[in-house]
């Protein structure tokens, strides 16, 4: 099936397979690895990524479903060679230990600190439940993700988006 | 950004980590990331059955997928005298099943296709025929000696597969007659899984060309794995190249050889392609290395004072199908002898008996230092057993029987010799810290208003960094591990280790190291390992080793280049060597502080301007046999709240003191605490895999398999005492898994605490709600 | 990990959707939100050879009230009800049932018609819905008709949905008097079914008497359960200790768990208990 996708700015067209669920298209027709897969049961959280802003489980949306939508990944945060706040501040909190949980984590985190950038620790909690960790305790990850809501209110960065067309990988 | 990777003397500091950049981009390269010319992927058939006969597998239907290149059964595997490899336990394992599976989700046979989704839609299509048979889910079922004999491979028909012991029956007997007190305590250590948020997977790449084969595998021993593939596939160990790129997360998952890698490198070596295999979560909790399943039983013998004088244990080791686990060959139950733990037995007694079930195989060291979590749990279970029928708080008969300061080093009766401790100290601190006479006043308070609050106590100690060689070998292979280091000509660092971190912090606490001893800072120095070619051999990151003998390793190996160093140095400075010392920083002329050189004015002048005669260059190897384990200890306080009305408890607060000995980087010291008791915790409260009676796994996902989130890990709380290790080239002892090795016994302590009232003495775990309020109820409590 | 393959349509009229379903049959399946579905097709537990993709259909999308209704189309997200503030005063129980179910990414994504036609007993929506005394509004060849949603769980993942149509909306009757809701809910860990799940709703009258309750049960029976009795009682009466004990009682005996890994079938009965004890404590609290 051909489709058409905005991916960190960048729009790809591409013929994928109805089967293809959206992490594989990110990680194997566009080679984006920062989603990863973790479980089968949409428990664990590691392929998130935001879908028109919203953090969705890419391995529980259909690549065809994200014809036409926007899709931003953590392959997308970095702007103008500067680390997002977040990027930032999972680095400085110690908020990662084998990285894999880091990419969905941040994009999870990335839509709650949207919603509202001054989280209680509860907030944080509630927040960023259905991305599993399981190296740190979380008790740094909900750090971090608070500090980045501190930076991010006194920065209150604008993305700037440039669009260009460029074929997918496959 | 406080950022700073560039300070000298990094030893002790809380620098950021060197590895993370990639990480927060995405850009971390797991095995899945790789991507091949032309590469494969499998699919794995398994077994519905627990034990069944196969009488037929049918294949045509498979092979007429498009895109299926080869469907490997285990009778292909039987010509190629691959139908069977060792484990490391010393027994043998099915890579795929030949007449017959021995547990659930057992591999029947491997299905090679161009696409990830054919390998699937195929392996759905093999056809199996079964004939089940009698399963054994129980292992106190499977020593009856009418039990069914699982496995007619071996020569002794019987599933009882070794006996083991430890300490001196006789006099531990002699003091169980005269005690005035025994206690004694049925305890329960369920079958848990290390499950580490990525699942196991490889690619093999058979060069036809090179004779070579690459193998892409999340390992947590890369050079133990190549021998183990050498040994079992006859290739030549330097035809065999693997690299174990960025693990995301191995918590001891990673250690064994799994058969879905022998199939995926049989695959590769034939059709003269890249194999990827990518294990499920099903695939990865149902039949990937499990731990623990002891069912265990600790007697103590003490006198009215609560002094503790003798330790009983006899455990039954539940295998599963195969005796998979990944213990030191000496050691078929690990190290549970240190179940003695903090305290001073006169005697002691330990025996274990493996067992084979219907289930899957394993019985690996999950975030534990071979067993030691078992141990652990169980003595200090067992002490509040104790201080409970002596009517003592559990603080007090424990600070009554430590082993004191001054005992070390300290001979255990079961044979171990503790490095340090001052267990007195870490647990007075703890106490202190959480204010444990209040929170006994505010518990005293609440239980007259009939609210539950429980306080529990573990003060536990842990033995990590297997070697030494003496002891310790996997598959004849001594357990030193190693370090190999280049200073170059602009005083940059590459420094290769045996080991191979799964988010521990290596490349930033190795460079710690290396540059402390140096002179040089952390961002001096990279540290690479996973590559078998490139680095030298060692035996991997396990049960907290890492520290203890690579850490140890890279220390011992960056003195041998202070010692070339200090010679080029005295040339530079134009005065003997006996006149040069090193100031931590640089060398200088005895005397004359101000007169100096760097390490990196060294590093130049090894390559452009040597004193006569001396070989070039500016790089050492150094293989590590430590002396003697390390013990690091701790005090963990849990306090919990528990709902008369649901049976949920709530962990209020938890303390954890740690003394791991000198510190190389408090920040990921803390780091790994926390994700420790964030384990502990989940066995403690959420985790089992249960089996029905035919042998049906009831947790094969995530779904009942609980994986603690982030609402359910209570907030940790965090402080430390040092001790440092007498013999540890840096003092340091190893940390990792201490968090999950001590926390449980608290969490459970804390619970049966609150539940004490009502005279009851222990709860298996995991303590769902139902168990709770099954004992509230019992006892007239409700809401 | 991978779904077998199908035939994706993504229709962008109801029409169209239903002449798909009167073409495919039992073929066919719809995807909504998908929380539910992919995963088990990822599992293979589900393999249909069609799979129709609402989410063009604008029409189910949005809510309004209407007619003495509230109409929530099929569409709606999870997360949206949760956050919805307009409705958080007139229909507390939505947001208040919403934010337990699963997690943040889950909630964007899976849709309230999706969990109610999935039909699953352990559904926190099913429960919520009983309480509501929801309709839910059906489309098919011959045109629109509302299920009670007591007619609309037949069993266990079955509706009474005919193979050609679909749901289009739940209508949910505007109260009228001031409201209380409470969703009670024990879970093994954060964002699992549940355990057992309460929700409640009171409707006070000006001279504080109950004018309607509503109590249904989650994971107590084979489709979301009524507690019926305690509804009975509770109507008419003021929401003092005595009539909370005995409704929350007369809850456990509509109440029909299972023993399973989550407990015993008496251990549920008593949470039914004990939440609905709760949960009318914190109504009449707020209420008061």
């Amino acid at each position: 099936m051909q489709m058409r996708v905005t991916v960190n700015g960048r729009v790809y067209e591409s013929d994928v397979e109805p089967r293809t669920l959206l992490v594989y298209y990110l990680r194997e027709h566009l080679r984006l690895t920062g989603a990863h897969v973790g479980c089968d049961t949409t428990t664990c959280g590691a392929c998130t990524v935001l879908l028109n802003g919203k953090a969705v489980k890419s391995c529980t949306v259909l690549a065809v479903q994200a014809n036409g939508q926007e899709i931003l990944t953590v392959e997308g945060l970095e702007r103008d060679g500067e680390l997002h706040p977040l990027q930032k501040a999972f680095w400085e909190e110690h908020a990662l230990q084998c990285g894999y949980c880091t990419p969905g984590m941040i994009m999870t985190a990335c839509e709650l600190l949207e919603r509202n950038p001054f989280p209680t620790e509860e907030e944080v909690r509630k927040g960023i439940s259905g991305n599993v960790c399981r190296c740190t305790g979380y008790v740094n990850i909900v750090k971090a993700i608070q500090s980045a809501g501190r930076q991010m209110a006194e920065q209150n960065k604008v993305p700037n988006d440039q669009s260009e067309v460029v074929p997918s990988g496959n | 950004m406080a950022i700073n990777q560039c300070e000298l003397r990094p030893m002790g500091k809380s620098i950021h980590r060197k590895e993370d950049p990639r990480f927060i981009r995405g850009q971390g390269r797991y095995v899945d990331d790789i991507v091949l010319p032309d590469m494969l992927y499998m699919s794995i058939v398994r077994s519905p059955y627990a034990h069944a006969k196969i009488t037929g597998i049918n294949t045509d239907a498979a092979y007429q997928v498009p895109g299926v290149k080869l469907i490997i059964t285990g009778e292909d595997l039987e010509k190629m005298k691959l139908a069977w490899i060792p484990t490391m336990a010393g027994d043998v394992q099915m890579v795929l099943a030949t007449n017959k599976v021995l547990y659930q989700y057992q591999e029947v046979a491997a299905v090679v296709a161009e696409t990830r989704a054919a390998a699937v839609d195929a392996a759905q299509l093999v056809e199996v025929e079964y004939e089940a048979l009698p399963v054994v889910v129980d292992p106190f079922r499977a020593l009856q000696p009418d039990a069914p004999v699982l496995r007619d491979d071996r020569e002794k028909k019987s599933n009882h597969i070794w006996h083991w012991e430890a300490g001196d029956r006789e006099k531990t007997e002699e003091i169980f007659q005269n005690a005035p007190v025994v206690v004694s305590q049925d305890v329960r250590f369920q079958r848990v899984h290390p499950s580490p948020l990525e699942p196991c997977g490889c690619i093999a790449d058979y060069n036809k060309g090179t004779g070579r084969l690459t193998w892409y595998v999340t390992s947590q021993a890369p050079h133990a794995h190549r021998t183990v593939l050498a040994m079992v596939t006859g290739l030549p160990e330097h035809k065999i190249h693997v690299i174990s790129p960025d693990v995301g997360g191995g918590f001891g998952n990673k250690v064994p050889v799994y058969p879905g890698y022998v199939c995926a490198i049989v695959a590769s070596l034939k059709l003269g392609q890249p194999v990827k295999w990518i294990e499920t979560r099903t695939e990865n909790i149902a039949s990937t290395g499990f731990a623990r399943d002891y069912h265990m039983k600790a007697e103590i013998a003490a006198d009215e004072n609560g002094k503790v004088l003798g330790l009983r244990v006899k455990t039954i080791a539940d295998h599963g199908a195969f005796d998979a686990a990944a213990d030191p060959t000496k050691f078929p139950a690990g190290l549970f002898s240190i179940v003695t733990g903090s305290y001073d037995f006169q005697q002691a007694f330990v025996e274990v008996d493996g067992v084979y079930t219907n289930k899957a195989p394993g019985g690996v060291a999950y975030r534990c230092s071979f067993r030691v979590t078992e141990a652990a749990y169980l003595i200090e279970r067992t002490m509040d057993v104790l201080a409970r029928r002596l009517n003592m708080d559990p603080a007090e008969l424990r600070l009554r029987n430590f082993i004191k300061k001054e005992q070390f080093p300290y001979q255990s009766p079961t044979g171990w010799t503790y490095d340090s401790g001052d267990y007195e100290q870490t647990f007075k601190l703890a106490l202190e810290k959480i204010g444990y006479h209040e929170l006994r006043k505010e518990q005293a308070e609440k239980r007259a208003r009939g609210e539950l609050m429980g306080i529990g106590i573990s003060t536990f100690t842990e033995v990590v960094g297997a070697g030494p060689s003496h002891s310790f070998d996997i598959m004849g292979i001594k357990m030193f591990d190693s370090a190999e280091i280049r200073v170059h000509p602009t005083g940059k660092v590459i420094a290769r280790l045996g080991v191979r971190h799964q988010g521990q912090g290596h490349e930033t606490t190795f460079a710690q190291i290396i540059g402390e001893e140096l002179g040089l800072s952390a961002d001096d120095v990279l540290v690479e390992e996973g590559d078998t070619d490139t680095a030298p051999y060692g035996l991997g990151t396990y049960a907290s080793r890492s520290t203890p003998t690579a850490g140890g390793a890279a220390a011992l190996c960056a003195r041998r280049i202070r010692e070339k160093a200090k010679k080029i140095a005295a040339h530079l400075l134009e005065v003997g060597e006996e006149d040069v010392s090193w100031n931590g920083e640089a060398f200088e002329v005895k005397g004359l502080p101000s007169r100096k050189v760097t390490m990196g004015e060294v590093a130049l002048a090894a390559y452009t301007n040597l004193p006569e005669g001396m070989e070039p260059g500016l790089e050492a190897t150094y293989y590590y046999d430590p002396p003697n384990l390390t013990f690091p200890h701790g005090a963990y306080i849990a306090v919990v709240d528990i709902d008369t009305g649901t049976g949920a408890v709530k962990v209020r607060r938890f303390l954890a003191v740690d003394d791991c000995g000198n510190v190389i980087n408090p920040m990921i010291v803390e780091g790994q605490v926390h994700g420790g008791l964030t384990e502990g915790f989940a066995i403690a409260f959420m985790q089992d895999i249960p089996f029905d009676e035919d042998g049906n796994c009831l947790a094969p996902n995530w779904m009942d398999y609980l994986v603690p989130t982030s609402l359910d890990s209570p907030h940790w709380e965090t402080d430390r005492t040092v001790t440092p290790s007498p013999h540890h080239p840096i003092g340091a002892k190893g940390v990792g898994e201490s968090p999950n090795v001590g926390s449980p016994a608290a969490f459970v302590n804390a619970v049966v605490d609150a539940l004490s009232p009502f005279g009851v003495e222990h709860i298996d775990m995991p303590i769902f709600p139902w168990k709770v309020w099954e004992i509230l109820r019992k006892n007239g409590v409700t809401e | 990990m991978i779904p077998t393959a199908f035939d994706y349509y993504s229709p962008t009229t109801v029409d169209e959707t239903i002449a798909l379903l009167q073409k495919h049959g039992y073929d066919a399946k719809i995807l909504a939100g998908g929380q539910s579905l992919l995963p088990m097709m990822k599992l293979r537990v589900a393999m249909p050879p069609i799979l129709i993709d609402i989410n063009q259909l604008d029409d189910l999308r949005g809510w309004r009230e209407e007619n003495g209704y509230l109409r929530i189309g099929a569409l709606t997200r999870h997360a949206d009800l949760e956050q919805e503030r307009n409705l958080m005063e007139r229909y507390p129980l939505l947001s208040k049932t919403a934010e337990w179910i699963a997690d943040v990414p889950v909630r964007n994504r899976g849709t309230i018609c999706g969990s109610l036609v999935h039909a699953d007993p352990g559904s926190d929506w099913g429960a919520a819905m009983i309480a509501l005394r929801a309709d839910v509004e059906v489309i098919g060849p011959s045109g629109v008709r509302r299920v009670p949603i007591d007619e609309f769980f037949v069993d266990t993942f079955t509706t009474s949905l005919e193979i050609d149509e679909i749901a289009s909306a739940v209508l949910i009757p505007s109260p009228i008097g001031r409201v209380g809701a409470r969703y009670m809910k024990l879970e093994r860990k954060a964002g699992d079914f549940a355990i057992v799940g309460v929700a409640l709703q009171v409707v006070k009258a000006n001279d504080g008497t109950i004018l309607d309750a509503g109590i249904g049960l989650c994971a107590c029976g084979d489709v979301p359960v009524r507690a019926k009795k305690a509804e009975e009682w509770l109507i008419g009466r003021s929401l003092d200790k005595e009539t909370i004990q005995q409704a929350s009682l007369l809850a456990q005996e509509d109440a029909n768990p299972a023993t399973d890994l989550r407990g015993s079938a008496e251990y549920k009965r008593d949470l039914v208990r004990v939440f609905v004890k709760r949960g009318l404590e914190e109504i009449a609290d707020e209420l008061r």
